[in-house]
Formats: structure tokens, sequence, C-alpha cells
């Protein structure tokens, strides 16, 4: 089983420095596409892996980057931005990759910004992300310091002397800012709310130019198809769905973490292998399987594959990949108000439905908790979720917001309605 | 190409560049929305607009999607009265809700407050919420604006025009989620000139006027009727709103090529000088302690009048830009054409005429404001338009999009989706020079600012219209900087589409009008839609020039052949005409004077008769603004004490003097038929109103809503018996609440009201399109439409350039928004943002003085001498010195040179 991803990242997690990331291969690829490939190619190359996107929506990369006005009428500047916002509630995937290996991210932000013919690119750091934050710095210099960076990069006449400036700017700290639009407003100095599509961003992006924006794991996966071929990455996996994805879980599992493993891996081998299984003493209720804003799975889930289409099917997302696990000892209600609490204070405020919406359901499932509920509440908490749907706001919070509560009212409906009938919550003493 | 969509299963044909909200409002459906706004464009943020959008015609399920974000384009299936659609819209009120205060009855938007209508819209009655409000310290935010943020529903509203649309920099959105918070950093007062917008824009009680507080009453009792703005020569179209004898307040009224939504602050304020203890409500005449004027019955006075006009006494009227074209008109007919004059000084009388000249005769057409909007290069010559005529910067803060809005269209974004274009333009700017004496509120916006005395402005003027056609003259010896300007901005003007060239009376400089003239009619040979603007100063300044062109200078010229002359002076404060001197010795040349005016100043003080005249307020008239389009104001309340229209007046005075006119006046069409006979260019004036007898089924228009309260108890305390309303002779308007309940024509809409639409966005429903002209075209007429064919030669006399002189220095008049105008200073609101009067230098020359920011300095000019504490400014050149028009001790004869002596401490 091959782990291209995680295959230089130490134990302990210490980036190797670029002479050792050269002898690694690293690089490698980029050589490669400079030489030997055109922008064009290389947009190919990656449409023809099936590679998705890994921050959450899954939409397929070769196809994304292939809306880019090309040519020389094309508007200039082109940016090519990393998202490594990390901020979705159980989800820390990008950190290993940021701090195990940031030049194999370096690389990969290279090539997509050769292949769009991107001039600048913008990685946007999670603020708290300190440890990733210096050694992107150091991978950066490095770069800069070989000539995989800056001006007429490996000096190669095939490609006709690219250039391309990386800088590292780091958020102030805003789940918004993950948002790929909202991202871009940060980005310049605005607010952080998200923008209304269309325009998308690959035609009016960052300072309204032509712009890509892609997770840290997508852009590291990018170097490994080019050197090894589509098919080599769609073969990585089990299912349809090209590569490997970094999973991981988190809860009251044994082992805590995160694994490379093929997409397709079973939502059952990731909990009761690779992280163990349940701690002693609890069981195994029902798991958000690629963080906060995606839909419970429960028991009869467990075979399900982890890829794109398959968690669609069963009535939840992939999202991240990394998986939430609740156990019989943790008050569903309890979780999910959590969960709302922090959807609402990280709502933008641009959009009614999120803005008020979400604060609404926060106050509601805190009444619940506090053995407030009223017999009503459930209709409300489920009205909302149909309300603050897809389409309805802005952009996708909100939405992403109600996909725990829409399926904890359906898998544990339950507990809310024990909650109002005892005038309290059963998990409390 | 117009496109076929559904609604509800009906057939439009609407215009596809449109969003659908727009599209279904202008159809005349009921879609509530917030945060859209038919001047600023969708963001999309309130999601209230929501209808059911269909793939085709098998397609039953539909999805919501937002219809101020999507496009009307062909085949588009939408419906409004989806029940899902119709629960969502209810929803996204009750959020709105959950925090908004259950405070209408003591809020000052109660009864015209948007959220109202948009809640009984969707149908929301019942609230579910049972958890704590928000609440928000509110901000003190100056004297025109009260804040009151627990009201806000976060529509962005009140950012996007302040920051967006006007330019200003001081009010902007703080904190996140249901937190967001709208208003200052701090505490103070609102910077923009344009702040009072935040009161219509705001669809409920977070910015309300301040000056209604202060004598609060609610829309639906306040008389209203339409009116012009008084305070400069745009003519922006205003509604005044009166209750109980006193003005309440102003708010807009749309105009599509004057003022569209909005008015300047300055115009929305003023008005308060209508209710100032300063006003004039009785006639006086001159006891007999010299200089005291006493009261005096009406009556006397009238017996009076027949002494002092016997036959033979000879007669000098001297008239007013401030004054309607009745009124002046009137006296025109009571002195004879030779013996009246228009009231200005001999040069702004040869400014207004050189500018009638430019525009009557062309071939250059003056431009609309709504052109001025459009346009994509401009230049402006020698104007501080914010100052002076403030609702044309803000035209012109949109007019540098144009050129930035063509990429946007290159990659297909609608141009109604505001945050996208906006992303597109970023801080890109069109073409915008700006070449005044000194810096302005626009030089954010400006491609370059260029500060000259004013001869070097027009001469850098007459640099660029030779560089546009060799034709005109060639200026030599101009520095090469200013060359390579003048190079830059032929250059741009010439590779625009709709080029236009701004100036106006402000330096009191012939030569920079006729530069920006020469520039306008070199470029049109090369461009046909080429436009000029040439601003004047008040509010009728170009139809006093249509009726008169003789000055002061000629008025004390027949004073002097007419020795014990009776001079009648018409709503004008001479000394602020010309220099004290002048004046004076006008007022020695005049026998008997009779004022009509209607508030005190300096020329009243001197009248042996004064006759209380009505302001705007009181009295219906006609105006023409510096397009030359005649407008018409109404009364909004009955003129009260002696007050009466300034032509009635002077009908008194034809009778005292057994004038044949007398008595064929009996309203205001009597006068205006008059006129358009004597003066065929005034024929429109007649058309541009309804007559006093139109009726709609049989009824008159009444100035009172249908909801004014109190009619029967209003004067329960003095007699139980209701008074019959007052009557109106000149107006097919009433005062009164009964009356047409229907759509009045254009010209005569008193207020914005419409069933289910109670707020100022009742406009919606009198607008042919939302955006558009209102239902039954634009009120007004243009008087000039000047000859395309026309080819004026160009002025030859160029100025030399400007020489600093020794021991004087060239006094320019620098103009304040708030201050410089002479009735809007009156208001309390105004006053309180009218800055000291002072003195500008720059801080070489200030150095080369020896004076200090804030010391006293002492200037005379001719025979006036003032003593000023001085501020400094950078922008001025360094042998200027700035003055506070129309400032109290400023002199009138302005630009001037002055001597300057420094004020000793102990002196101060």
């Amino acid at each position: 089983m091959e782990s291209p991803l995680t295959r230089n990242i130490q134990p302990d997690r210490v980036p190797l420095d670029i002479k050792a990331v050269k002898r690694a291969g690293g690089y490698e690829a980029l050589r490669k596409a400079l030489k030997s490939m055109t922008p064009a190619e290389v947009t190919d190359t990656v449409k023809r892996s099936d590679l998705k996107g890994r921050g959450g929506a899954g939409f397929p990369t070769g196809p994304k980057w292939s809306f880019v006005p090309m040519g020389p009428e094309a508007p200039r500047p082109k940016y090519l931005v990393v998202n490594a916002d990390e901020m979705e509630p159980g989800t820390f995937k990008d950190r290993l990759l940021l701090e195990g290996d940031p030049h194999q991210l370096i690389e990969g932000t290279i090539l997509a910004a050769y292949a769009i013919q991107a001039e600048v690119g913008y990685i946007f750091l999670r603020a708290e992300y300190k440890e990733a934050e210096r050694r992107l710095r150091k991978a950066i210099a490095e770069a800069y310091e070989a000539g995989y960076l800056g001006r007429n990069i490996l000096g190669s006449a095939f490609s006709a002397g690219f250039n391309f400036e990386l800088h590292l700017h780091v958020s102030a700290g805003r789940y918004m800012c993950g948002e790929e639009t909202g991202l871009l407003n940060s980005l310049e100095g605005r607010r952080a709310t998200p923008r209304a599509k269309p325009p998308f961003p690959q035609v009016s992006g960052l300072w309204g130019q032509p712009t890509i924006v892609n997770n840290v794991e997508t852009l590291s996966c990018v170097p490994h198809i080019i050197n090894n071929g589509p098919d080599w990455f769609k073969q990585l996996s089990y299912t349809e769905d090209g590569g490997t994805k970094i999973f991981g879980a988190s809860g009251r599992v044994n082992h805590p973490g995160l694994w490379e493993l093929p997409l397709g891996t079973t939502l059952r081998e990731l909990i009761f292998e690779h992280a163990g299984g349940m701690k002693p003493g609890y069981q195994f209720r029902g798991v958000l399987p690629g963080g906060a804003s995606t839909d419970f799975l429960t028991e009869e889930h467990l075979d399900v594959k982890l890829d794109f289409t398959s968690v669609q099917k069963a009535g939840s997302r992939l999202g991240t990949g990394t998986a939430i696990v609740l156990d019989d000892q943790t008050c569903p209600v309890g979780m999910v108000l959590n969960l709302e609490r922090f959807f609402a204070q990280e709502s933008c405020g641009w959009c009614t439905p999120c803005r008020e919406g979400l604060p609404w359901i926060a106050n509601t499932l805190e009444a619940l908790e506090e053995g407030e509920g009223l017999p009503g509440d459930l209709d409300l908490l489920a009205s909302h979720t149909r309300k603050l749907g897809p389409g309805n706001t802005f952009c996708a919070l909100a939405p992403g917001a109600m996909e725990p509560l829409q399926s904890a009212l359906k898998y544990f409906r339950a507990d809310f309605e024990r909650h109002i009938e005892e005038k309290r919550c059963p998990w409390r003493n | 190409m117009m496109a076929k969509i559904f609604i509800d299963g009906k057939t439009y044909e609407v215009d596809p560049a449109d969003n659908l909200l727009h599209v279904a409002l202008s159809l005349g459906f009921d879609l509530p929305y917030f945060c859209w706004h038919p001047a600023m464009g969708s963001v999309g943020a309130c999601r209230q607009c929501a209808v059911k959008q269909f793939k085709d015609e098998n397609d039953t399920r539909g999805r919501l999607v937002m219809a101020c974000m999507t496009p009307a384009a062909e085949g588009t299936r939408i419906s409004i009265h989806d029940p899902e659609a119709a629960e969502f819209r209810a929803s996204v009120i009750e959020w709105l809700m959950l925090n908004h205060p259950h405070d209408c009855p003591v809020c000052d938007e109660g009864g015209e407050c948007h959220l109202q209508d948009m809640t009984v819209m969707t149908g929301h009655v019942y609230r579910r919420n049972r958890f704590k409000k928000r609440t928000y310290r509110n901000q003190y935010l100056g004297p025109f604006i009260h804040h009151e943020m627990n009201r806000c529903i976060q529509c962005y509203r009140c950012v996007r025009f302040y920051r967006d649309y006007a330019g200003g920099r001081d009010l902007d959105v703080f904190a996140a989620h249901d937190h967001v918070y709208f208003g200052r950093h701090e505490d103070g007062v609102l910077e923009s000139e344009f702040s009072g917008n935040l009161v219509e824009v705001c669809p409920t009680g977070v910015f309300t006027d301040k000056t209604l507080q202060q004598h609060y009453t609610r829309k639906w009792d306040l008389q209203t009727a339409p009116s012009i703005c008084a305070h400069c020569g745009l003519g922006c179209n205003t509604i005044p709103g009166e209750r109980y004898g006193s003005l309440r307040r102003i708010v807009n009224r749309y105009h599509e090529e004057v003022n569209g939504y909005f008015l300047c602050d300055r115009g929305r304020y003023g008005y308060e000088f209508v209710n100032s203890p300063e006003r004039i409500r009785q006639s006086r005449i001159k006891s007999a302690q010299p200089g005291e004027l006493g009261i005096v019955p009406v009556e006397e006075v009238l017996s009076r009048l027949g002494e002092m006009l016997a036959p033979g006494t000879p007669l000098v009227g001297i008239g007013s830009p401030r004054a309607s074209l009745e009124a002046n008109f009137a006296l025109r007919s009571l002195t004879g054409p030779e013996n009246f004059f228009a009231g200005i000084s001999a040069n702004e009388a040869r400014l207004h005429h050189r500018i009638l000249n430019i525009l009557r005769e062309g071939p250059v057409p003056v431009a609309s404001l709504r052109e001025v909007e459009r346009s994509d290069a401009v230049l402006v010559l020698g104007e501080d338009l914010t100052n002076t005529a403030p609702r044309l910067a803000l035209a012109l803060r949109q007019s540098v999009r144009n050129q930035p809005l063509e990429r946007a269209r290159q990659r297909n974004i609608d141009l109604w989706n505001d945050a996208a274009l906006r992303e597109i333009i970023q801080d890109e700017k069109g073409p915008l020079y700006i070449l005044a004496p000194a810096g302005t509120r626009l030089d954010d916006v400006a491609t370059s600012t260029t500060h000259l005395a004013p001869d070097d402005l027009a001469r850098l003027g007459f640099a660029i219209a030779h560089l546009l056609d060799s034709a005109a003259p060639e200026v030599s010896g101009l520095p090469a900087e200013l060359s390579s300007r003048a190079e830059e901005i032929a250059e741009t003007l010439k590779a625009a589409k709709n080029p236009l060239i701004v100036s106006g009376t402000s330096l009191g400089s012939e030569a920079v009008i006729q530069a920006a003239a020469s520039i306008a009619w070199a470029l049109k040979a090369v461009n046909p839609d080429t436009r000029i603007v040439l601003t004047v100063p008040e509010r009728n300044s170009l139809g006093l020039a249509l009726l008169d062109n003789k000055d002061l200078d000629d008025a004390q010229e027949a004073l002097e052949r007419n020795p014990n002359a009776m001079l009648v002076i018409l709503e004008n404060d001479l000394y602020r005409r010309a220099s004290t001197g002048s004046i004076d010795k006008l007022f020695d040349s005049a026998g008997q004077v009779v004022v009509i005016d209607s508030l005190e100043n300096r020329t009243t003080a001197k009248a042996d008769l004064v006759l209380p005249a009505a302001t705007f307020a009181e009295g219906d008239g006609t105006l023409v603004n510096y397009e030359g389009r005649a407008q018409r104001y109404f009364q909004v309340l009955p003129p009260r004490d002696e007050i009466r229209e300034s032509w009635r007046w002077i009908d008194e005075l034809m009778r005292a003097r057994h004038h044949e006119l007398h008595g064929t006046w009996n309203d205001l069409d009597d006068v205006l038929r008059a006129l358009s006979e004597q003066a065929p260019v005034f024929a429109p004036v007649l058309e541009i109103a309804p007559p006093e007898g139109f009726r709609l089924v049989e009824q008159k228009i009444p100035r009172q809503p249908h909801r004014y309260s109190g009619r029967t108890a209003n004067r329960a305390n003095i007699t139980v018996h209701e008074p019959k309303p007052p009557d109106d002779p000149d107006a097919p308007l009433a005062f009164s609440m009964e009356g047409y309940k229907g759509q009045p024509p254009p010209s005569l809409i008193p207020r914005y009201w419409a069933p289910g639409w109670n707020s100022v966005q009742a406009l919606n429903k009198f607008q042919a399109e939302v955006g558009g002209p209102l239902i039954g075209g634009s009120p007004g007429r243009r008087l000039i439409e000047p000859s395309a064919e026309a080819r004026p030669s160009y002025p030859q006399d160029i100025p030399d350039a400007f020489v600093p002189r020794e021991d004087e220095y060239l006094a320019l008049p620098l103009y304040h928004i708030f201050g410089s105008e002479e009735l809007s200073r009156l208001a309390p609101a105004i006053a309180e943002r009218t800055p000291e009067v002072h003195a500008v230098l720059h801080p070489a020359l200030a150095e080369k003085l020896a004076a200090a920011d804030g010391q006293s300095i002492q200037i005379r000019l001719e025979g006036d001498t003032i003593r000023l504490p001085l501020r400094l400014d950078a922008s001025l050149p360094e042998d200027l010195v700035g003055l506070p028009a129309g400032f109290p001790g400023i002199p009138a004869n302005l630009p001037g040179w002055v001597k300057i002596e420094l004020v000793s401490e102990e002196g101060a």
C-alpha cells in the first residue's frame, strides 16, 4: 500500500531540509513539468487523475484549473492561493502535511501555478498553526534559494522563463476565512464575508483577477501525479475517486490520529482498525465522517466506503475525511449544541438566515440541555435545517452547520425528546 | 433585445440585463427586499426577495433563488406566490425580528418604516423566539443623524451608501456574526456631506433625522408638497413636510435626470431657516426715530404705499437670483424693464450671461446630473464642487467607475451585481482631473489635482483647448510641467466616449469659464457626445439671467439719473453682493427703500418699509437650474401672519401705483402667462405643472395624507368648530386631507405613499420602471436647447500668467457647504457644522509673515478691514489667501487684492 503524501514525513514531523527532500525525489515533478510539459499538459494530467479537492467539497481539481482564462489575452496577473486555513472542528489533517512536508506543498503549488500560469501565490495559513508557519517560512526561503521560486524558475527555456512569487499570509483567525471567497476577501484586507458566484474566482478572484484556490492536501497530491502519471494515481484508491487521503479520527477511540489510506477505505476499518476501536467502557453511537459540517452516520453505515460518492449515498459527505466519533456516554444534543455554538459564533453576519438562525438554534439547543426545552422546539430545529439549506443562505456555512443537526434529529430523536420530557439532560448527573 | 420570462405562469417581456427583483418590482409585484437598492445594485445579503425558480415547464419542484441575484434571462420561470418561497420570506422577517425592538410606537421611523411594511407584506405575525434580544450601545453622530443600533437588521445598505457610493470613510461595519455593528470607530460627527441620505437608505429606525426629532411628527401627520431645494443652483427636487406652521424636515423627491435618490446635507437640513426667529412676519415702517423700524398694521402699510408710490415718483427695482421667476418678473413689470436690475454684481452678471450664452448658443449641450454620472472622463476647472454644488460632486464620484466598468462588461458580469463589480474595479478610477485653487473633497477619486491661481487655471484650460483644436489660441509661456499636464488631460479627454467639462462661477473668473467652454467646443469637434456643466451659485441664478442682464452698477447709475427714486429690493441682501461701500452708496443715492424679504439682514435694516415675503415653503414659484431646467415648487403651508408671496406684495405696489397690470393677476397662472407672453423663452413654464384649475375626478390633490390626524381637534382649544381649510388659489393642491387619492401627475406628487408601502420606498410604485422615470415623465422642462451646428469662435483674450505682488495678496473665496450659503446657515443643525470664520494661508506664506496656525491676522480689502484667525493649508498656492465665502464679515467682492497685517497679542 503506497502512501505518497506521508512518505517523507518523519514520526516526529520534523521536516526534511531541501537537500534531503531532493534526495527523496522532491522537486522532480517540477523539473519534469517545466522541462517537458506545457501548462495545458499539466492541467490535462491532473484532470485525467480524477483528483478531487480535499478541502471538503470534492470539486474536481483539473476541471477547476481549466476554467482559468489562458493565453496572451488573459488578464494578468493571475493568482494561485493555497487554502491552509484549516479550521473545521475535528479536522487536523492539513496540519500534518504543513508541518511534516512543507516542500511537497510548495512543489504542488508551483506546479499548479505553472498550469494556470499564475505569477503570484499566497499560502493562507490558519493563525494558530505557529509551527507550520515557522516551517513554511524556512521551506519557502529554501525553495527561493534553490531557484524553485522567483524569476525564470529552473532556467528552463521550455517553460519560457516561468516566474512565480510565493508569499505566506497568516490569517487573523476566522472560520469564514476557510471559505474560498471569504478567504480572498480576507487576503485583500477586507471583512471575511463570502462573495456571490458567479463570477467564480477562476474569472474574478483575488483583487478581481483570475485565481485558483486549492486545499493543502489537494496540492500535495499534484507532484506525485506528475511524477507517476494519472493511472498510477487512480489505482492508489479502492474506488473511482483517485488517490490516497489523509483520514483521521477523534473522540473516544483508542488511538486518535491521522492515517494516509486509499480512498474507499471503509469507516469500520478507519475507526476499528486504524483508530483502534472505542475506548474501554464506551460504545460507538455515531460519527461525523468528514468534520463538523457533515451528517452523522451510525452503526449501519460502518461498511460505507470513504470516498466522495459512497459517503454521499449514505447520506453524509466525505468532507475533510477526519471523523469525529460519538460514543454512548456523550449527549448527542450537547455535542450538536457545541457545534452550533461554534457555527453561530463563526457566522460572518452577512446573510440573515445564518446570522440570525444559527444563534436561535444554539439558544434552543441550550434550552434543551438546561431542561428548558418546549414541545415545539424540535419542529423549530427541523424547520431550520430545511430553511438554512443550500441556496437559501449566501454561502455553505449554514447548510454545513445544518448537517450534524438534521442527522442528529434523525438518528437520535429519542434523545432530544427525552430532554424535553424529563426537563433535563439525561447525561448530566 | 427583450427576454420572455414567466412569473406565476404569466408571460412578461423584460430586459435581460436586469435582475428578477428589479423586473418584478417594475412590473408592479409586491416582492419584499432590504439590501437591494436601485441606485446601488444587488448584493444578496438579506435573502428577503426569495422566489421559486423552475428549470423548465416540466420542473415542478423548483428551487429557491434570490430574485435580486438572478438575471432575468430568456425563458426564466419563477413563482413569487409559491408557498415555500412565501414561507421562506416570512422566515427571513421572523429572523430579522428576533432582535428588533418592539418599539414602533416610540420609533421615529414608525409609520414610514420599510421593515414594518415588509413584515406586514410577508405575513409574519407571531413571535416564537423566547430568548433575550441583543443590545448595542448607540453613538453620537453629530447634529444630523440619530443612531439607534438596536433596531438594526444588518442589511448593510448604510455602509454601502456611505462608503461605496458616497466615498465616506468614517462609517463602517464592525464585529461579526449576530453582533455586527454599523457606526463610527468612536462617537463623533459623521464627516460625509451626504450623511443625511442614511435616513432614507436605512430601511428602519437606526439612522433617523435628528432635526426632525427636535420637532417630531409622524409622516402621516405631515403636510407635504413638491418642492425644489433653495440652497444651490442644481435644482434638486425635495419634499418638505410641515405641521402646526413649522417646517419639520426635508426628504428627497426623486427626479431621474436631476437628483435621483439622494440629496446633500445642506439641501436636507437647511430647511430650518424657514422656522428661524430671524423671520420677518410683520410689515414694518421706519419710525420717527432714525434707524428704527416699527411694526404697523398691514392696512396702514398699504395706505402708506399709496403715498410713497404716487405717480411720477421714479421707481428702481432690484431683483434677486434667490427669488422665483414670478417674483422677479412681477417687479420687472412694476418698474418697467428699463428700471429693473438683476441685483448681482457686475462681475457676477457677466459670468451668468457668459454661461447663458455658452449653453444657449451651443454646440455643447449641458449635462444633467444623470448624464454626469454616465460620463467617463471629467475635467473640473476651478470648482470645489462638494462645497459649491454638492450633489454634482456625488454624481462625479459615480462617473469615475465608468471606465473600469468596461472590464466587468468584458467578463460578462451583470451590472447590477454590485459586489462583483467592485471586486473587478478595485481601486481603479476613470479619469477625473481637478484644476482648482486648493484641495477639494473629490481629490480622493481624482486622477490628479493641480492647484493654481484663477488666471493660471484659465491658461491651463486654454492650453488644453489648443491641444484639442489648433484653431483655439495658443498659450505662450506655460511652464513645462503644466504643458505636459495639459497634454495628458487633452489626450485622455479625446480618448473618452462621454467626456465632460465642469466649471462654474465660484472663482468669479470669466476667463476660467471661457477656458472651460473652449475645451468643450474643441472636444465637441472630436466627439459629438461631449457635455458641459457650468455651475451657478443660487437656486434661480440662471432664471434671473434669462430675464435681465443689468447689474448693481447699472442700478447705481439709474439711481443717480433719477434722484430720489424709490428703490424696491426683492429678496436680496445686497451686502452679500458687493463691497459695503458700494452698497452704502446705492442706498445714499436712493429715495425711499422698500425691501421685500423673509429674513432680517443688513439690507432690511436699511429699508423704510419692509414687507414679509414667503420662503419656498410658503409660496409657489418657478426656478431655473444650472442646466436651464425650469421647475415648479409649491407651497407646503399657507403663509401666516402678514407673510405673502413676493409677487402678491408687488401686486399691492402696482395697486398703489395705479399700474395697468394691477387686477389682471389673480393667480400664479396669470403671472406665468404674462411672463411667457413678454419673454417667449419662458413659454414652457406654463407646461411644467398643471394649472390651478386642474382636477382629477373633480378633486384637488391633498397635501395632507389620508391618515392625517387631529383635523377636528387641532384648534379645539380655540374653537370647537373645525375651520375651513385655507384655499390655495394658485395650485391644484389642497391644504386638506380630502381630495384625489390616486397618483397625481409627476410634477404634483406631494409624497411617496402607496398601499402596503408606507416608507420612502413607495417610490417604486411611482416609477415607470424602478430607477427610471416617474410615471408620466420627469417633471420640469429645459428652456435652453443649444444648436448642435453652432461654431462659436474661440475667445482670444487669454489672461496673463498670475504675478504675485510685493505687499498684497490675492484673496480668493473658499466655499463651505455648511456656512457659505445665505439661508441654510441660519438652520441650527447647519450652523453647528459651520466652521468659525477664518483665513487660509499656505504654511510658507504664514512663515514669511511670521504667523502661526490659529493666530489672528488682519485683512484689508478696499474699505473693509477684518480680523480673522489663521488656518494653514498646504494645498493653496503660496501667494494666495483663502477666505470663507459668504461668512459674516467676509467681503463680497472676492477675488481681490488684500493687505495682510499680523495682529499683536495685546491687540487681540
